[in-house]
């Protein structure tokens, strides 16, 4: 083969349409061919549209029941009228789920924008300066590590009373040191690679080699971490609501609150218990495996 | 002048309590305006280092780097991090080996065309832009105007050095220094590669640093060769002298180690004895003695010295003991190019 058929064979060499388009989009070709994305996604938009459309969907209201309908001991299941039956307190339970995707929703997107942004800005700072910075700034992350989360939501709930803003902020001060050593770690990874290399070559400023070589390839764990953390602080909320550190209101309906409230009927009517288990399990499945999906579609060696 | 020399230049990479290693050792070479020359030697001998070394971009810590670089008249070693910036990517690039790893991968290869600019010359956004777009057509890029939105996964290896070597003629730098660049490459990309570099940084008069292990291309492309062994020049020459006179032990058995074509089928190859581990320090006599087919008693008691190969001057070579020279006719030694 000639040097001008070789150049020729080159040059019409087609590429696989996979390799068309930006990184992102790629990605997203890559989880679309993957079936549990797909049900991870679908659980994911059903989840925030319920959460956002609960006062459409919602056929009753979730705060006001009718205690006439309640027995002692009998408590009425399913029916055409109440689909998933009524609470203790004679509220529709279906009404009184799909408004909770609201509260779950809010505590987990509310608290992960707040520990994502402090954890990034804090990763980023100890990734890019290095040296000092980066050591005192890790120390605190491990200090904040050694705080087990659970304590620390109880220690913020007696400190600010018991609301959904504590349980935000508990969840979120969880979230910082993840993140910020996550971030970190990925930079100090990519700072070592060919690339940044040949752009201090070209005499490319530290400043624009931090933001615009370093950082964007040190996201993608990142933003993996960050469906995960979703769904961590969706069981977070539901756990805190369940040890009765939720909203200081009780009728909001919470779904680790309607759980705990649920233990004395699990003899009678055990569906009570079960539907909003199901919800929290269904609504965390999704985010876990998007989650997995996307890292899957991001790190080239668990590509199958 | 000299465009850059090289004067002395040691680099020691330190491992902690007092252990180190010397990657390069004591080497000095100088180019003018518009020449090239090839650095040749085996892995581990201090070729990348030396290229970073010149540049100021080997790390800080652990890492001393002594002797003089003088490039345009200007002393490098030892400039502050703005001044090096101002010359990186402006009067002296970098093309290095792998085309793969050293493309950000989440820019557009546009996007990285006219980061350079933007930065020494201060270009606009759409200038920059057009430029990127000729810069690719220059080495050969077809459909550049596509090509300049897309990502560098999108493109072939032989279209990535492409991109990298228009990358690092964006500001028209005086020197270029490729560390290997076709390493990485298949063998047919290669030759075009090397064909590119000859047209685009020889017959535009940038002087050109080669750093190979292949004999071959710097043949191809280079006016002068320095062969480097354990961290020391063994032997400078024009490439036509070292092709046909080879006078270091070193250089003559990387020659006859090439697999020829010419030779009968099952004709055994020549490599080197040993590996380039089996060294002894410089201090203590020649490195390469360990390995030397030549060796004689007086290698063993000294740093042989760097010295004029008989009475060519401009063929230095270091070696007590270097091989005679046997063919008066450089045309059949010559390997092809």
């Amino acid at each position: 083969m000639s040097l001008a058929e070789a150049q020729a064979a080159e040059l019409t060499l087609e590429l696989e349409p996979d390799e068309a388009g930006g990184r992102w989009r790629q990605v997203l070709r890559r989880m679309a061919r993957n079936p549990l994305a797909i049900v991870g996604a679908g659980l994911v938009l059903l989840f925030v549209l319920v959460a956002l459309l609960a006062p459409v969907l919602a056929p009753y209201k979730p705060t006001v029941g009718d205690l006439s309908r309640i027995r002692p001991g009998y408590i009425p299941g399913p029916s055409a009228h109440h689909w998933l039956g009524l609470d203790q307190l004679g509220r529709d339970e279906l009404s009184r789920i799909l408004y909770g995707a609201r509260y779950s929703l809010l505590i987990g997107v509310v608290s992960l924008a707040i520990g994502a942004s402090v954890g990034i800005f804090v990763g980023a700072t100890a990734g890019a300066f290095g040296g000092w910075v980066d050591n005192l700034l890790m120390r605190l992350m491990d200090i904040m590590l050694a705080i087990p989360g659970l304590l620390f939501a109880i220690a913020v709930a007696a400190l600010l009373g018991r609301s959904l803003r504590s349980v935000m902020i508990a969840i979120a001060v969880v979230n910082v040191p993840i993140f910020a050593r996550l971030l970190r770690a990925s930079m100090l990874s990519q700072r070592e690679s060919d690339y940044v290399l040949a752009a201090r070559s070209l005499g490319v400023r530290r400043g624009r080699i931090v933001t615009q070589h370093i950082l964007p390839n040190s996201m993608a764990p990142v933003i993996v971490q960050g469906t995960l953390a979703l769904a961590t602080a969706i069981i977070d909320a539901a756990g805190l609501a369940f040890l009765g550190l939720g909203s200081a209101d009780p009728a909001v309906p919470e779904w680790g609150r309607m759980l705990a409230e649920t233990q004395r009927f699990l003899q009678s009517s055990p569906q009570l218990a079960f539907f909003p288990g199901a919800a929290i399990v269904l609504s965390v499945l999704g985010f876990n495996l998007v989650g997995d999906a996307l890292r899957e579609a991001l790190d080239p060696k668990l590509r199958r | 002048m000299s465009l850059l020399a090289v004067t002395d230049l040691t680099v020691t990479f330190g491992r902690g309590r007092g252990r180190s290693t010397l990657a390069v050792d004591g080497l000095s070479f100088s180019l003018d305006e518009g020449e090239t020359v090839g650095i040749v030697g085996e892995s581990g001998c201090g070729k990348s280092v030396t290229a970073l070394a010149i540049l100021g971009l080997l790390p800080r810590r652990r890492v001393t780097v002594d002797g003089s670089v003088v490039f345009d008249g200007r002393e490098l070693l030892g400039a502050s991090e703005a001044e090096l910036r101002r010359v990186r990517g402006r009067e002296i690039a970098m093309v290095f080996q792998d085309p793969m790893t050293s493309l950000n991968p989440v820019l557009t290869i546009g996007r990285q065309i006219t980061e350079v600019l933007e930065r020494h010359f201060g270009t606009n956004k759409t200038d920059a832009r057009t430029e990127a777009v000729r810069l690719l057509q220059q080495v050969g890029i077809p459909d550049a105007a596509r090509r300049v939105q897309e990502y560098p996964h999108q493109l072939s290896g032989g279209m990535r050095q492409r991109a990298m070597i228009a990358i690092a003629l964006a500001c028209q730098p005086k020197l270029l220094i490729a560390d290997e660049p076709t390493t990485a490459l298949d063998v047919t990309i290669q030759a075009q590669i090397l064909e590119l570099l000859r047209e685009l940084v020889v017959e535009s008069n940038t002087a050109l640093v080669l750093i190979t292990h292949d004999l071959g291309v710097v043949a191809g492309l280079c006016e002068t060769v320095f062969v480097l062994y354990a961290g020391r020049l063994v032997e400078a020459a024009p490439r036509h002298d070292l092709f046909a006179r080879a006078r270091h032990p070193y250089t003559a058995g990387l020659l006859a180690s090439v697999p020829r074509l010419d030779l009968p089928k099952g004709e055994p190859l020549h490599p080197i004895k040993g590996s380039p581990r089996d060294t002894i320090p410089w201090a203590e006599g020649c490195a390469f003695a360990p390995r030397c087919p030549r060796e004689v008693p007086p290698c063993r008691t000294g740093p042989p010295p760097l010295g004029p190969a008989g009475d060519e001057w401009w063929h230095q070579v270091r070696c007590v003991n270097p091989v005679p020279v046997v063919s008066p006719t450089p045309s059949s030694t010559e390997p092809p190019s």
